[in-house]
């Protein structure tokens, strides 16, 4: 399959990912909400492309406002971002964890099915609300509700401790907790050069040792450790997709928009655990085709922004990605190969484990990094893209391997 | 009768007060626990809640449903696999709000001591006054038919004096929790001569359970927390005196507090630990301690002269620290109590001359946050104790003599027969008194 039209992003905004590990998150004050994050990241991207009346049609994504701020219908929020979007058309999406690129996708669909020349997008998720302990119930709803019950407190950690401790015993202890804290130290080195990001203020001066933390089964999940979770975040991320004329009308020329040149969406049986636990079989699939259509291949990848909600998940995906073969994307990470001074660096502004992972805000967040990068916009954390290599890749995940977005990005 | 057995009436006495509330809450945990196993099911397990105020035990009864939610949420992987077959509990939230009822459903609170007379255990926690303890326990001993087992958290009277004053016949033993219950990791065990052992036996297994530390302790008034913090509060207040002829009160307040934290790298300077405690409970336990102690006077005209100015220390019912010889604003120390004056000094006013005075901290100081959990603090000390040695500042030298002292109160209290160990000595400020090193060291030999 090939895009009938071309299809830019720009104008990208991050707010703050707030949480633990920032200076100024208290979790006993009262903290910005919703409307808050919304207003920002929206309000951003308008001024940004000439304001509210050059947007043709807006979506949101965010999973489970329902439940962490008791709020559903967040396309009501956009006309309170700016009176000018009124009346327009608004979509909100979900698929768990990988609900902003799937607001991505809707409106990469939109430009293409030629209802909109402008779609602003919007990814959020405002989690602080409650304890991680309840946070986790919530959560979990990215699985089947059926597995609820039997599952780990920490549903999630618990789902890929399971996949890590499969890798361990394939693999070895060793040879993947290295891989693992080497992720962790990448992770916040990158973060500390991204004012929002949520590791932004980390001054752990022996990451790796905070890494190889041996983990504790009793006390949290048999085979990971925290600092190879994601946090729980508060954000947005803002985006602009559109259209050739797009860019014309928001008088944005193309140097300073990325070019969106392969999409690769797959599902997985939600009812269905994983068919082996060290492999990301729906990924694989969805970074395939998201590659096929652009027509390049994995080599010609400057860089990567990939969804680690945990260390582990993040050696997987290099290895569904296929620049690592299976079992040797710990080497890889080990040996520095993802580090920013790699051959391929990944997740430049700290991914997931240290940018944050405000989850229904992550999918534009990737895309916002990838905008950065690939336009000389990345302030400190910009990273050389060679000229022979102008690609990125970002890859969204839903669940435990089951909604994936895999998106590539050409500078211009 | 075995231990489960013992739990199925139990009574806390005091159980509205600071450390009751702890020991409430730990031992409606416990008595959870029991009657979960599959061995207990169809027995019915009762804690009484016991205190004088109905208030007070509403107030209680908030506290500790607040409290089982922390926990609950501490050992949810464990509650998981307790209401594994609990099919209509799911989520977190729903086996953590199922385990605080049914932990609440344990606990009766009540008003009048008749409660107590079914109790094969009971707990208590009353003030720190030895006629009102010996009168519960005498009336409760009087009319129980289960011969009940009396365990005190008394920090300061001999538990032979009790037994002997309340015709217990040996059925009670010192169980010292630290403030607070349910987060210190210490308790002081103390047997009286004619204890008998199955209670020391079944408090080890309590101990045990609640994952604390046992530490034992002769029957000596005071014991040795209390053996140890009185003797080195009364030096403390004896070094701020003799600082007094160069300088004002308040500035040798400052001084001394600051040797006895940052110099000697201690969690609180020793007034503020005295503030904490409280001076009035101060004052009260020296009181309790004196007549026991012959060789040495456990007392500090200090202390009484602050309770008639009423400046008491101790803590709001929210845990906030109230003003004693320090003011405290937000936690943080804002003032100096000038004893001349009767107010308040503001430190930054004195600060900068004290600390001129005191000479700068010795090399290779670091905060006691970052010696306590530090794995090499060992060679870190020595090395700062070591440049201490060779610093010839006023701060250095207080702090020195400060270390001899307390080392010395420490090694005497073994050879007074107090603590079993120097060990037991150094366990107990270790972990109830979250030192960094025990008083018994080498550091300043």
């Amino acid at each position: 399959m090939q895009l009938r039209r071309k299809i830019y992003m720009v104008a990208g905004y991050n707010t703050i990912s707030m949480g633990s590990g920032r200076k100024e998150f208290n979790p006993k004050k009262a903290r910005p909400g919703i409307e808050e994050y919304m207003k920002e990241a929206g309000q951003a991207v308008l001024q940004q492309i000439g304001g509210a009346q050059n947007v043709d049609e807006c979506v949101v994504g965010n999973f489970i406002a329902a439940r962490y701020n008791r709020q559903g219908n967040l396309e009501g929020f956009f006309p309170m971002i700016d009176e000018g979007l009124r009346y327009k058309p608004a979509i909100r999406t979900e698929g768990a964890c990988a609900s902003g690129a799937l607001a991505l996708a809707t409106g990469i669909k939109s430009v293409l099915a030629e209802t909109a020349e402008v779609v602003l997008v919007i990814g959020i998720e405002v989690q602080n609300t409650v304890k991680a302990v309840y946070g986790a119930d919530i959560l979990a709803a990215a699985g089947w509700a059926k597995e609820r019950k039997d599952g780990h407190a920490h549903f999630f950690p618990g789902k890929f401790s399971d996949r890590a401790g499969k890798y361990y015993e394939k693999f070895g202890y060793d040879y993947t907790r290295q891989a693992m804290a080497t992720w962790y130290k990448n992770a916040v080195e990158n973060a500390r050069l991204c004012p929002t990001a949520q590791e932004y203020h980390n001054t752990n001066s022996d990451l790796m040792a905070t890494g190889m933390t041996k983990p504790n089964g009793k006390s949290f999940v048999d085979n990971l450790n925290v600092f190879d979770c994601s946090k729980v975040s508060d954000g947005a991320s803002g985006i602009a997709i559109m259209s050739e004329e797009g860019l014309k009308r928001c008088g944005i020329a193309v140097k300073d928009a990325v070019e969106v040149i392969g999409l690769g969406m797959a599902e997985n049986n939600i009812t269905q655990g994983p068919a082996d636990l060290t492999k990301l079989d729906a990924t694989a699939i969805a970074v395939k085709k998201a590659l096929d259509m652009a027509k390049i291949t994995k080599d010609d990848l400057a860089t990567i922004e990939l969804h680690d909600c945990f260390t582990i998940a993040g050696i997987m995906a290099l290895e569904a990605v296929g620049v690592a073969e299976y079992g040797k994307g710990a080497q890889f990470v080990a040996e520095g190969h993802t580090a920013r001074n790699g051959k391929l660096p990944v997740n430049t502004t700290g991914g997931l484990v240290g940018w944050g992972h405000p989850t229904g805000g992550t999918g534009v967040h990737q895309a916002v990094t990838m905008w950065e990068q690939l336009t000389g916009k990345a302030g400190e954390a910009q990273i050389n893209i060679p000229a022979n290599k102008p690609y990125g890749l970002t890859i969204n995940m839903g669940g435990d391997d089951k909604t994936l977005v895999s998106i590539v990005y050409k500078k211009n | 009768m075995n231990y489960d057995n013992k739990f199925e009436n139990v009574t806390v006495l005091g159980a509205a007060g600071k450390m009751g509330s702890g020991i409430l809450l730990l031992t409606s945990m416990e008595m959870y626990d029991i009657s979960k196993k599959p061995e207990n099911k169809d027995k019915h397990y009762v804690l009484y809640a016991l205190d004088i105020s109905q208030k007070a035990l509403s107030g209680l009864m908030m506290y500790i449903q607040d409290q089982l939610v922390k926990q609950a949420e501490r050992k949810i992987n464990a509650l998981r696999s307790i209401y594994k077959d609990r099919a209509d509990l799911i989520d977190n939230t729903e086996i953590i709000a199922q385990y605080v009822k049914d932990v609440m459903n344990i606990i009766r609170p009540v008003t009048t001591l008749e409660s107590a007379y079914e109790s094969h255990i009971v707990f208590e926690a009353a003030s720190e006054n030895p006629e009102l303890k010996v009168k519960m326990f005498s009336q409760i001993n009087l009319n129980s038919k289960v011969e009940p087992w009396f365990f005190t958290n008394t920090s300061s009277i001999p538990i032979g004096h009790l037994n002997k004053e309340a015709n217990l016949s040996g059925r009670i033993l010192g169980v010292h929790f630290y403030n607070p219950p349910a987060v210190q990791k210490l308790v002081e065990v103390i047997k009286c001569d004619e204890s008998k052992p199955e209670l020391s036996e079944f408090v080890s297994i309590l101990i045990k359970n609640m994952r604390k530390i046992e530490v034992p302790s002769y029957d000596k008034a005071g014991f040795i927390g209390n053996g140890h913090f009185m003797r080195d509060a009364i030096y403390g207040m004896t070094t701020m005196e003799s600082l007094r002829k160069d300088m004002s009160f308040a500035e040798a307040v400052y001084c001394v507090n600051k040797v006895s934290q940052d110099f000697m790298i201690r969690p609180m300077g020793i007034f503020q630990l005295i503030d904490y405690v409280g001076i009035d409970v101060c004052q009260f336990i020296m009181k309790v301690m004196r007549p026991y102690v012959t060789d040495e006077t456990i007392h500090s005209p200090l202390l009484d002269k602050m309770m008639e100015i009423n400046v008491k220390g101790g803590q709001n019912h929210d845990g906030s620290q109230k003003d004693g010889f320090l003011k405290y604003e937000k936690g943080k120390i804002a003032g100096i109590y000038d004893i001349d004056k009767k107010e308040y000094v503001k430190v930054e006013d004195i600060s900068t001359k004290c600390d001129q005075t005191l000479g700068s901290l010795p090399e290779g100081h670091l905060p006691w946050k970052a010696v306590v959990g530090n794995k090499d603090k060992n060679n870190v000390l020595s090395k700062y104790f070591d440049a201490m040695k060779s610093q010839k500042t006023l701060g250095a030298e207080l702090a020195l003599n400060y270390m001899k002292k307390s080392k010395q109160i420490g090694e005497k209290l073994v050879t007074d027969k107090v603590a079993y160990t120097a060990e037991d000595v150094n366990t107990v400020l270790l972990t109830g008194f979250f030192h960094a090193y025990g008083p018994i060291n080498d550091f300043i030999n």
